[in-house]
């Protein structure tokens, strides 16, 4: 058996690109400086040399526009992959989005579909400020129609784009780029890692954290630091949001009887309490405490570097929360 | 629905000088839109169309005139006043008329309506709800094409109300620098909504707003559907040679208001009337008559497109409304 080898979030993203696109001419990449530059966080390095301009297109900073054209492409017979450099910008592709390519299918009746992949980067920790550090997942979440994706290690993050690469609908792919470095142990064979199904990032009994994106790694710190007291827990990671594994979380409350949804969204009407009423109906029976939330401050993201990291949850406010919730 | 000279049926190339069947065969099909609008406004006035409609009687010489010079295989995408275009491109009318009717024998089964019917078995990205919306669909459609090296075009159908959309300056921006095979048809019928163009519209000029991307720009008489055809095969065959994007402007005139129910307050009565008399149907006829086609022959076609918008209405009214199942399939592909 081969030694797996480790490499970062960013290269397994671009390998899961690259080994589509030589299997699929259809595959292209748009976006602002995907082509010649690599990508501004380096996220499409490599692709332009061996693709070209034909495949991988440069876009102007016209997010609106290219992002319908990148519709309109999918409906008619490629398979773009376009990229919104700051999921901040997402309010520029939002029409094309919402009124266009989530409902495409559904208002043709199925004689149209638009397979398309809209990657896009998020999270707080460069003290970008406002404009620059949302996590805005839960917007796209609440329209019928899209798919969405927060992988949280290189392996999920590899095999969840061949998913979205095959998938026949629009599949939004948020990526935290504070986890561009990190690495994980990946097969050299491709490997596809499918939606709808969340994975154990640790087993525990005594309590459940759901985390989604970069918060599973904080969700991980806290445990180990909540194991020094005692509490043996189990973090879970849905990987995909649309579909939510519903069932595979309900499987852990069913064992620990307790949970937390971590998320680095906002806490109003975001990820967090959608995933907290789901579980609080479909698992009422089994719980011992109300389901609690943890998600980010409900305040534009300043960009001091005192005040950013008050934002989203980290493994002290994960490690407390969870204590208070177990009624330590 | 264009029968004759074979243009969409991939029977032969369209001419600037269309010969005398294929001009006959654009009358007929403007015939029958207008045969077909009325249809829809007397089903709207029944009480049976659900929602809102919006009617192009008026403008079916900028529809028509530039979908004869397409193939069945290239693209369009339309907007809200698109029956027309569905029509003229091969949807059949049945089809389209239950659709309106939101039936479950309609194109999208009732889902989309007057405002969402796609055809892709004709090239028909479809309807629109957003103004200025099937313009980037047509673009990128234009770099399937480029990029798949299909050899068909689009065509992105617009009113003047898309002309102060962001949008479609970015669109035409991009297929300008990817010398896309595509053809931006605004038709300007004066009104967005209910609001003049003029009073919306800064710059003397309409057609520099293509120009300025470098893009071939014309503005046509667009109650003349033999200018409309000339112009729109010449953008045509630019954008075949892979030459890149072309704009044109077919002015022209919204006979009905901005949706079935609208009582035109705002229109001057004077302009009314003066449109009217450019009526882009009469017009043609006049021209055939003057090239030696009798009255009965325009009657006779006439009467067909009455028979076919009859049997339409009739299919779509009995046509079963979707069953509730429908509701929640097909969210995903």
């Amino acid at each position: 058996m081969p030694e797996e080898r480790e490499i970062t979030y960013r290269a397994a993203i671009i390998e899961a690109l690259r080994e589509e696109m030589r299997a699929d001419p259809r595959v292209i990449v748009l976006g602002e400086d995907v082509g010649a530059a690599g990508g501004v966080f380096k996220q499409t390095e490599g692709l332009f040399a061996e693709f070209g301009t034909e495949r991988v297109i440069d876009t102007p900073i016209s997010e609106s526009g290219a992002f319908g054209i990148a519709v309109g492409a999918a409906m008619t017979g490629l398979r773009p992959v376009f990229e919104v450099m700051f999921c901040d910008f997402l309010t520029l592709v939002m029409d094309q989005l919402v009124n266009q390519a989530a409902k495409v299918h559904y208002m043709s009746n199925g004689l149209l579909s638009v397979p398309l992949v809209l990657r896009t980067t998020m999270g707080t920790g460069a003290n970008l400020g406002p404009q620059h550090s949302q996590s805005l997942y839960a917007w796209t979440a609440h329209v019928p129609g899209l798919k969405v994706v927060v992988p949280s290690t290189a392996y999920d993050a590899k095999g969840l784009y061949r998913s979205a690469l095959r998938d026949d609908n629009p599949v939004l792919i948020f990526e935290d780029r504070l986890l561009y470095n990190t690495k994980s142990p990946i097969p050299e064979e491709p490997f596809a890692v499918p939606f709808g199904r969340c994975d154990v990032k640790r087993a525990g009994s005594d309590i459940t954290i759901v985390a989604v994106g970069r918060m599973v790694h904080a969700a991980l710190a806290a445990a180990t630091r909540l194991a020094e007291h005692g509490l043996d827990t189990e973090v879970v990671d849905p990987r995909s949001l649309v579909p939510l594994d519903v069932e595979g979380l309900v499987r852990s409350v069913r064992k620990t009887n307790r949970v937390l949804v971590v998320d680095g969204g906002h806490r109003q009407y975001g990820a967090a309490a959608e995933i907290a009423a789901t579980l609080s109906e479909e698992a009422f029976d089994w719980l011992d405490a109300p389901v609690t939330r943890l998600a980010a401050e409900d305040v534009p993201i300043p960009l001091s570097r005192s005040l950013e990291p008050l934002v989203q949850p980290n493994e002290m406010r994960i490690a407390e929360q969870a204590q208070i919730l177990m009624g330590r | 629905m264009l029968q004759t000279d074979g243009v969409l049926d991939g029977r032969g190339e369209p001419d600037s000088e269309p010969g005398p069947s294929r001009v006959l065969d654009m009358y007929r099909t403007m015939v029958l839109i207008r045969h077909f609008e009325e249809g829809v406004r007397s089903l709207y006035a029944a009480g049976l169309v659900p929602g809102l409609v919006h009617l192009c009687s008026g403008q079916e010489a900028a529809n028509v005139g530039v979908i004869a010079a397409l193939k069945r295989s290239d693209f369009i995408a339309s907007h809200h006043r698109g029956h027309g275009h569905c029509i003229a491109k091969g949807t059949p009318l049945p089809l389209l008329m239950a659709e309106i009717l939101g039936r479950a024998a309609g194109i999208s089964q009732g889902r989309g309506g007057t405002l969402h019917m796609f055809d892709p078995a004709v090239g028909n990205l479809g309807t629109n709800g957003i103004v200025g919306g099937g313009i980037p669909l047509a673009t990128g459609a234009a770099l399937t094409a480029k990029r798949l090296r299909t050899g068909q075009i689009a065509v992105a159908f617009f009113g003047d109300g898309a002309l102060n959309q962001g949008l479609l300056h970015e669109c035409m921006n991009m297929a300008a620098i990817w010398k896309l095979p595509v053809v931006f048809v605004c038709e300007n019928n004066g009104y967005g909504e209910y609001t003049a163009i003029d009073t919306v519209t800064a710059g003397g000029s309409l057609t520099a707003r293509g120009e300025v991307f470098d893009i071939p720009s014309h503005m046509v008489d667009g109650m003349d559907v033999l200018a409309v055809h000339a112009a729109a095969v010449a953008a045509v065959s630019r954008a075949r040679a892979g030459e890149g994007p072309s704009f044109l402007i077919c002015n022209t005139y919204r006979f009905s208001g901005h949706h079935a129910a609208d009582k035109q307050e705002y229109k001057n009565k004077e302009e009314v009337k003066l449109w009217a008399g450019k009526d882009p149907i009469l017009r043609l006829a006049g021209h055939l008559r003057e090239q030696g086609i009798g009255q009965e022959d325009l009657d006779r076609m006439e009467s067909e497109a009455a028979a076919d918008v009859a049997a339409a209405v009739e299919f779509g009214k009995r046509s079963a409304e979707p069953e509730p199942a429908l509701l929640r399939s097909r969210v995903y592909a």
